[in-house]
């Protein structure tokens, strides 16, 4: 069985509100104070996938990543954490292209691959959060899609997944070669990789590919071609003023506490 | 202006919840702001079973209703139903498509863009027209900025944040119906094997006017039961950051955030969790936020208007009793 990870090097989600700040030229967050990491998503996905390499045996799973030169780093903890082929999708253009693109990019590139039994994507990113490319890349190879999965069984028909709603949770019977985006579960928290499988992945090769090997032109690809771009980007002001509750001793507060949730309650 | 580019200017609004409920209304309100600044008509759709009060509502309050009449569960004909809007789109050409917040709507939004050679974007708190085109104001960088996100291709299929936009009112003339059976036009490649809601007493918790929330400092499942008697006394829902769903300490459909509900309440008590931004996204629109935390540096407390600094252990069991004999 083949199995593909999309994943997404984005720059660190979880740095503190005053590390953040704005690239007002390029409407998009200044990378000079943060590490780039990996997307949470997409390694729950690689996550899943492993399992289900696990469970099955004989098979192997290929990561690719439509990033920067710095995303090889992302690829290596991929290759680091059991996965057996990673292929980079080199990003030279001047500005960051929406979902559609980003889809379009990696479908021409999976195709240039070979055929795929599974392909995973992060159900969405850290940064720009649009939640959007799984769909598109499932549109573009024409191919069913299911989001918010987060565990997949195989079966003689294909795969068995389990996906998260608002309310609970679904099971579905999907074919062979659907694109699924996966979902954070209590099950599929990224592993952490071994030092030994660290080292190792160094002396792997990752495939680079340029949109020039996928007949695709850069000149074509730039903020205006693209469905959507951001206009304006701006941190958000929305500091209230917090009264700490003080008091005698802790009784006091809580009195206070309670008082001051009533007065909430009887607006109701 | 009279259209934005591409396309016509008439707007829909597809509604798969089939109720009149406030988020209904706030999508309907979201195309009412968008279908005044077009001149366009803004045509209603909907999809499942609805009540005729619910469609009388909707009839009040749009120039057109499209009633797409399922034979099949929204979630178990997705293809289907794509098909449907597809069509309908190809004949209404509409500026733009709105969608209410939902695992369907999210799925379905990006795909029919694609179909119709449009753009799409989800989570819009605000929308406006600019050049004639629509643009969409939305939380980025997991709610640490915002962004005003311009849709250059035509039709913009945008899923929005329908409880943050406002209700509105009927129009002097009431719209005109049209009824079509969906067909099972594509085969459904996807099959549903089984259908799991979790238990849940109440209101939903995008509908609670109260909520108890719980985070990875209460250090494992136990402590929830003691949030779930506090909320029980004052009529509060449950609900937890991610750290306490990855823990399995919780069910997910508890998680509140980026990547989980957004809810507005009167009151949203945040006990021992920090505040991260992505958490903030889902409560951006509660009353008032309150927080039980050990750390008096916690991010969460910048957004409070009240807070206690102490250990939740303390709190808790005491803060529930003396709720219970105010109640009385
Ligand atoms: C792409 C992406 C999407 C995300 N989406 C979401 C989302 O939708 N929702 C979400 O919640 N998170 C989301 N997160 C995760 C988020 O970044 C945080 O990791 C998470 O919210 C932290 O949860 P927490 O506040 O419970 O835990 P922590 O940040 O660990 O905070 C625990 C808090 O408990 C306090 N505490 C500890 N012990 C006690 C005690 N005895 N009494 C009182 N207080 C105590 C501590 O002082 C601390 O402030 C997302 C992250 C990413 C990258």
């Amino acid at each position: 069985m083949k199995l593909l990870v999309c994943i997404k090097q984005i720059l660190d989600p979880e740095i503190p509100v005053r590390d953040f700040s704005i690239d007002r030229e390029k409407l998009e967050a200044d990378s000079a104070n943060a590490n780039q990491v990996t997307n949470i998503f997409c390694e729950n996905a690689l996550e899943t996938a492993l399992q289900l390499r696990d469970s099955v045996g004989e098979s192997s799973i290929t990561v690719i990543c439509f990033g920067r030169e710095s995303a090889e780093d992302s690829l290596r903890k991929a290759l680091a954490m059991k996965a057996d082929e990673a292929c980079l999708v080199m990003n030279d253009l001047n500005h960051t292209p929406d979902s559609a693109t980003t889809a379009h990019v990696l479908a021409s590139a999976i195709e240039s691959l070979g055929s795929f039994d599974l392909i995973f994507t992060g159900r969405e990113s850290g940064d720009w959060g649009n939640g959007q490319t799984g769909a598109y890349l499932a549109e573009e190879l024409k191919v069913p899609y299911l989001p918010f999965v987060d565990d997949i069984k195989q079966t003689d028909k294909g795969f068995e997944v389990r996906r998260q709603t608002e309310s609970g949770w679904e099971r579905y019977g999907i074919p062979a070669s659907s694109v699924v985006t996966i979902t954070n579960s209590d099950h599929n928290l990224p592993r952490i990789p071994k030092t030994r499988d660290i080292m190792m992945s160094h002396r792997k090769t990752i495939t680079r590919v340029s949109f020039e090997d996928l007949k695709i032109r850069k000149d074509e690809l730039n903020p205006q071609s693209d469905s959507v771009r951001p206009v304006k980007l701006f941190v958000p002001e929305k500091e209230s003023a917090c009264e700490f509750i003080e008091g005698e001793n802790l009784n006091a507060k809580i009195d206070q506490l309670a008082d001051k949730i009533m007065e909430i309650r009887s607006t109701l | 202006m009279s259209e934005t580019s591409g396309n016509g200017s008439d707007i829909l609004c597809v509604l798969s919840s089939n109720e009149w409920d406030r988020s209904a209304e706030g999508l309907v309100g979201a195309g009412r702001l968008l279908s005044d600044k077009t001149g366009g008509k803004l045509i209603a759709v909907t999809l499942g079973e609805w009540q005729d009060s619910a469609l009388k509502q909707l009839g009040a309050r749009c120039h057109q209703v499209r009633v797409g009449q399922t034979q099949v569960s929204v979630s178990g004909g997705i293809e289907s139903m794509l098909d449907y809007l597809v069509k309908l789109a190809e004949e209404i050409q509409p500026a733009s498509i709105l969608f209410g917040n939902g695992t369907v709507e999210e799925e379905i939004s990006p795909r029919l863009a694609f179909r119709l050679g449009g753009s799409s974007i989800g989570d819009a708190q605000a929308l406006t027209i600019s050049n004639n085109r629509i643009q969409v104001t939305r939380s980025v960088y997991g709610g640490k900025a915002t962004a005003v996100m311009e849709l250059q291709k035509s039709p913009a299929v945008v899923w929005i944040r329908s409880r943050a936009f406002p209700p509105a009112g009927p129009l002097p003339q009431s719209g005109s119906f049209e009824t079509t059976v969906i067909q099972e036009t594509s085969p459904e490649s996807i099959e549903l094997l089984q259908h799991h809601e979790d238990a849940s007493e109440g209101v939903s918790l995008e509908e609670a006017t109260m909520i108890v929330s719980g985070g990875r400092g209460l250090g494992g499942p136990e402590p929830f039961e003691d949030l779930k008697a506090l909320a029980a006394t004052i009529g509060a829902e449950m609900a937890a950051s991610r750290a306490a769903c990855d823990a399995g300490w919780v069910p997910h459909s508890w998680q509140v955030g980026q990547t989980g509900k957004k809810v507005t309440p009167e009151l949203y008590l945040a006990v021992a969790m920090s505040g991260s931004s992505q958490h903030m996204m889902g409560i951006t629109d509660a009353r008032n936020i309150a927080a039980v935390n050990t750390d008096p540096d916690a991010p969460i407390f910048k957004h409070c208007r009240f807070g206690i600094v102490e250990d939740y252990r303390n709190v808790i069991g005491p803060l529930t009793e003396k709720l219970k004999s105010r109640k009385k």
